[in-house]
C-alpha cells in the first residue's frame, strides 16, 4: 500500500513539474524562419496528379520552414488549441468554428498590409457572416453538400435528400458519420432550419435518423470514396468537391444538388492567438492566395475558390462545373451552419452516438 | 542495486505515459463539465451497456476461434524439424510486416460485392454480401490477432522437455494420454498469455469493426472516440469501466495460470 501511495505522490509531483516546464517550453526551438501550419488532412495540392507541391513551393520562395500538421475535424482542431500547450501559426477552421474561436478570443487580428493578395478575393467572401468585420479570417475554400449516386442502380434520378430515406435502396445507402452534417440533413427533412438549432430540433432530427438507420449500409466519412468508386453502394451525401473527384474515378456515378438546398460551408485561413510567427503566417496566407497557387489547390480539391484571379486561370470544365461553383440561384437555397452552444453541440453528438449504439 | 538503476528509464516512461494519464482519466471520470465531483459520467456510460456486451462478445468469439485454430498449429510447429519451424514461424509473421489498416483493406476487397469470394460463390449460384456483419468483424479480428495466439503457445510447447514425454510413454501412456496428462497441462501458461493477448486488444479496438462491420457492429472503442469530442467526462468513465473489465479478466486469468504468463 505504501508503495502505491509513493507512486501516486511521485506521479502528482511529475505532473506539476511537467506543467511548470511546459509553461515556458518550446521557446528555445523557435526560429525566425518557421511557420506551423495546422490544416485539414489532404487539403493542399501535394505534387500528385501533375500539380504543384504547394508547401514545398512556399518554402522555396520564402525560405520559411513549414511544419505541417493535419486534423480531420473542426472539433479536433479546437480541442488541440484549447487543451494542449501547442503553438500553431495558421489554422483553417470552417464557418461555425470561426464564430466560436472569435467569441473565445482565440484568433488574432490579421494585418492586411502583409496580405496584398487579399484583393484577389471576390467581395462576397470578404465579410462572411462568421466574421462580419472580416478582421480575422481569409476565406480559402467554399462549397456545398450534395448527393452522389450510381446511375446504374437507381430507378430515377434523385432530386432530394428524401432519397436517403427511400426503402428501395435499403442496405445501399451511406450516411455522414459526423453528427453536424447528418443532423443538418435530417433537420431539412423535418422542415427545420439547421442553421440555428435547439435541443428540441435535435430530438426531431434524431428520430428521423433513427428511422433511417435500418436502411443505411454504413456511416462513413473518407470511406465514402472507396465505397462509391468501387460500386459498393447506391447513394451517399458528401461534399460537392469530393463528389467531383469520385465521378472522375467511376463514370457510373452522377450527382444531384438537393432541391431543398444544402449546407453551404466556408473554410478560412486564420491565425490562432497561440501563434509565435505571425508575420510568417501572414506570408503563408498571402502565398495561398497567389492566383496560380489558389488555382492549383482548386484543381486538386475541387472545392470552390473565392479567389477571382485564380478562377480565371482554371479550365472551363472546372469553372463551369456546378459542383465546384454552384450557381447563385442554388446558393440562395443553402444555409450556413452557425455556432451552437457547447451544451447543444454536446447533446447533438451524444444523440448521434446513441443512434449508432442502439 | 545496479539493476534498479537500469530500470529508471522505464519507470520514468511508465510514470509519464501510463500513471499520469491513468490518474487523469480517473479524475475526469468522476467530475462533471464544471469540474466538481459527479457520478453523472458513469450514469451516462451505462447507457452503452449493450455496446459493451457486444464488444466483449465479439472479443470472446475472436479469442475462441483463434485458440481453436492456433493450438493445433502451435503443436504441429513445436514438433517439426528446427529448420522447418523457422520457415513456418516466418510465414506466420510475414503478414504482420504490413500495416494493420492495409490488411483490413485487403479483407474489404476480398469480402465485398463482386469481390473474389462473391464471384467464387456465385458460380455455385449463391449471391450475397459478406461484409458489413458481425461475422466479417470476427474474421478480421481472428486474422489480425492469430499470430499473438500461436506464438506464446508455440514458445511454451518448445520448452516442454522431451524426456517428460518419453517418461510418460515408458510408463505406458498412449498418444492421447501423453497429450492430456503432459503436453496440455504444460502448455496452459501459453494458452493463457495467448488468450490475454488476443482478448484485450480485440475488446478495445474499433478499426476492424468500422471497416468490416455494418451499422450494428459499433464497438465500445468507437463510442469512446466519438463521445470524447464533446464530453471527456463520459468518455473517461467508459474507458475506466473498460479498463476495470479488462483488469478483472486478467485477474481471472491469473487464477488459472502462473503469474509470469500474464504480460
Amino acid at each position: 500500500m505504501k508503495k502505491i501511495i509513493s507512486i501516486l505522490l511521485s506521479a502528482i509531483l511529475a505532473c506539476s513539474a511537467a506543467a511548470a516546464l511546459s509553461g515556458c517550453g518550446s521557446a528555445s526551438t523557435e526560429d525566425k524562419g518557421e511557420v506551423n501550419i495546422f490544416n485539414w488532412g489532404d487539403y493542399v495540392a501535394n505534387g500528385e496528379d501533375g500539380l504543384l507541391d504547394v508547401v514545398e513551393e512556399f518554402e522555396k520562395e520564402t525560405g520559411i520552414k513549414v511544419n505541417y500538421t493535419t486534423y480531420d475535424t473542426n472539433e479536433e482542431m479546437y480541442n488541440m488549441l484549447k487543451n494542449s500547450n501547442v503553438s500553431y501559426d495558421v489554422i483553417c477552421p470552417s464557418d461555425y468554428m470561426i464564430t466560436k474561436l472569435i467569441k473565445e478570443n482565440m484568433l488574432l487580428e490579421l494585418n492586411f498590409d502583409n496580405i496584398p493578395n487579399y484583393k484577389n478575393l471576390n467581395d462576397r467572401f470578404k465579410k462572411l457572416s462568421c466574421d462580419p468585420e472580416g478582421k480575422y479570417s481569409v476565406c480559402c475554400n467554399w462549397g456545398v453538400t450534395g448527393l452522389v449516386y450510381d446511375k446504374t442502380k437507381v430507378s430515377e434520378k434523385p432530386v432530394s435528400w428524401a432519397s436517403l430515406w427511400d426503402e428501395q435502396y435499403k442496405g445501399e445507402i451511406l450516411m455522414f458519420n459526423n453528427s453536424r452534417d447528418a443532423m443538418a440533413i435530417a433537420m431539412q427533412m423535418c422542415g427545420i432550419d439547421p442553421s440555428k438549432c435547439t435541443k428540441a430540433d435535435i430530438d426531431k432530427a434524431t428520430e428521423k435518423l433513427r428511422e433511417q438507420k435500418p436502411l443505411v449500409k454504413k456511416y462513413v466519412m473518407d470511406q465514402v470514396f472507396t465505397e462509391m468508386e468501387g460500386g459498393q453502394a447506391t447513394i451517399a451525401p458528401y461534399y460537392a468537391g469530393d463528389i467531383e473527384v469520385m465521378m472522375e474515378e467511376n463514370e457510373d456515378l452522377d450527382y444531384a444538388l438537393p432541391e431543398e438546398g444544402s449546407n453551404l460551408f466556408y473554410d478560412a485561413l486564420c491565425i490562432p492567438s497561440c501563434s509565435k510567427n505571425k508575420e510568417n503566417a501572414e506570408a503563408f496566407i498571402n502565398f495561398m492566395h497567389k492566383p496560380e497557387i489558389a488555382a492549383e489547390n482548386c484543381k486538386y480539391l475541387r472545392y470552390g475558390t473565392p479567389n477571382d484571379a485564380a478562377a480565371e486561370l482554371l479550365d472551363e470544365d472546372i469553372r463551369n462545373n456546378e459542383l465546384t461553383f454552384p450557381s447563385d440561384d442554388y446558393l440562395k437555397k443553402c444555409y450556413v451552419l452557425s455556432d451552437v452552444d457547447d451544451e447543444v453541440y454536446a447533446y447533438m453528438q451524444e444523440q448521434f452516438v446513441n443512434i449508432q449504439a442502439e | 542495486m545496479k539493476s534498479r538503476k537500469l530500470s529508471i528509464p522505464y519507470i520514468v516512461w511508465m510514470l509519464v505515459f501510463t500513471m499520469i494519464p491513468l490518474v487523469m482519466i480517473g479524475i475526469t471520470a468522476f467530475t462533471d463539465k464544471s469540474g466538481g465531483f459527479s457520478l453523472e459520467p458513469f450514469q451516462k456510460a451505462f447507457t452503452y451497456t449493450n455496446v459493451f456486451l457486444k464488444s466483449l462478445w465479439i472479443a470472446f468469439l475472436s479469442t475462441l476461434i483463434s485458440l481453436i485454430l492456433a493450438y493445433p498449429l502451435a503443436y504441429m510447429l513445436a514438433r517439426m524439424k528446427k529448420s522447418s519451424q523457422n520457415t513456418f514461424v516466418m510465414l506466420l509473421m510475414i503478414p504482420m510486416w504490413m500495416n494493420f489498416l492495409l490488411r483490413i483493406y485487403a479483407w474489404i476487397i476480398l469480402l465485398q460485392k463482386n469481390g473474389p469470394l462473391d464471384l467464387a460463390l456465385s458460380i455455385l449460384g449463391i449471391h450475397g454480401s459478406y461484409i458489413g456483419n458481425t461475422a466479417a468483424v470476427v474474421v478480421g479480428m481472428v486474422y489480425e490477432y492469430l499470430p499473438f495466439m500461436v506464438l506464446p503457445i508455440y514458445t511454451v510447447m518448445c520448452k516442454i522437455d522431451p524426456s517428460l514425454i518419453e517418461a510418460a510413454q515408458d510408463l505406458g501412456s498412449n498418444g492421447f494420454d501423453v497429450f492430456r496428462k503432459v503436453i496440455f497441462p504444460l502448455s496452459v501458461p501459453g494458452i493463457i498469455s495467448g488468450i490475454t493477448m488476443v482478448f484485450v486488444p480485440s475488446a478495445s479496438t474499433f478499426l476492424v469493426s468500422q471497416y468490416l462491420g455494418g451499422t450494428d457492429d459499433i464497438m465500445i472503442g468507437d463510442v469512446i472516440d466519438k463521445i470524447f469530442w464533446t464530453d471527456q467526462n463520459t468518455g473517461s468513465a467508459i474507458s475506466l469501466i473498460l479498463m476495470i473489465f479488462i483488469f478483472a479478466f486478467l485477474v481471472l486469468m491469473n487464477l488459472f495460470g502462473d503469474e509470469e504468463a500474464i504480460a
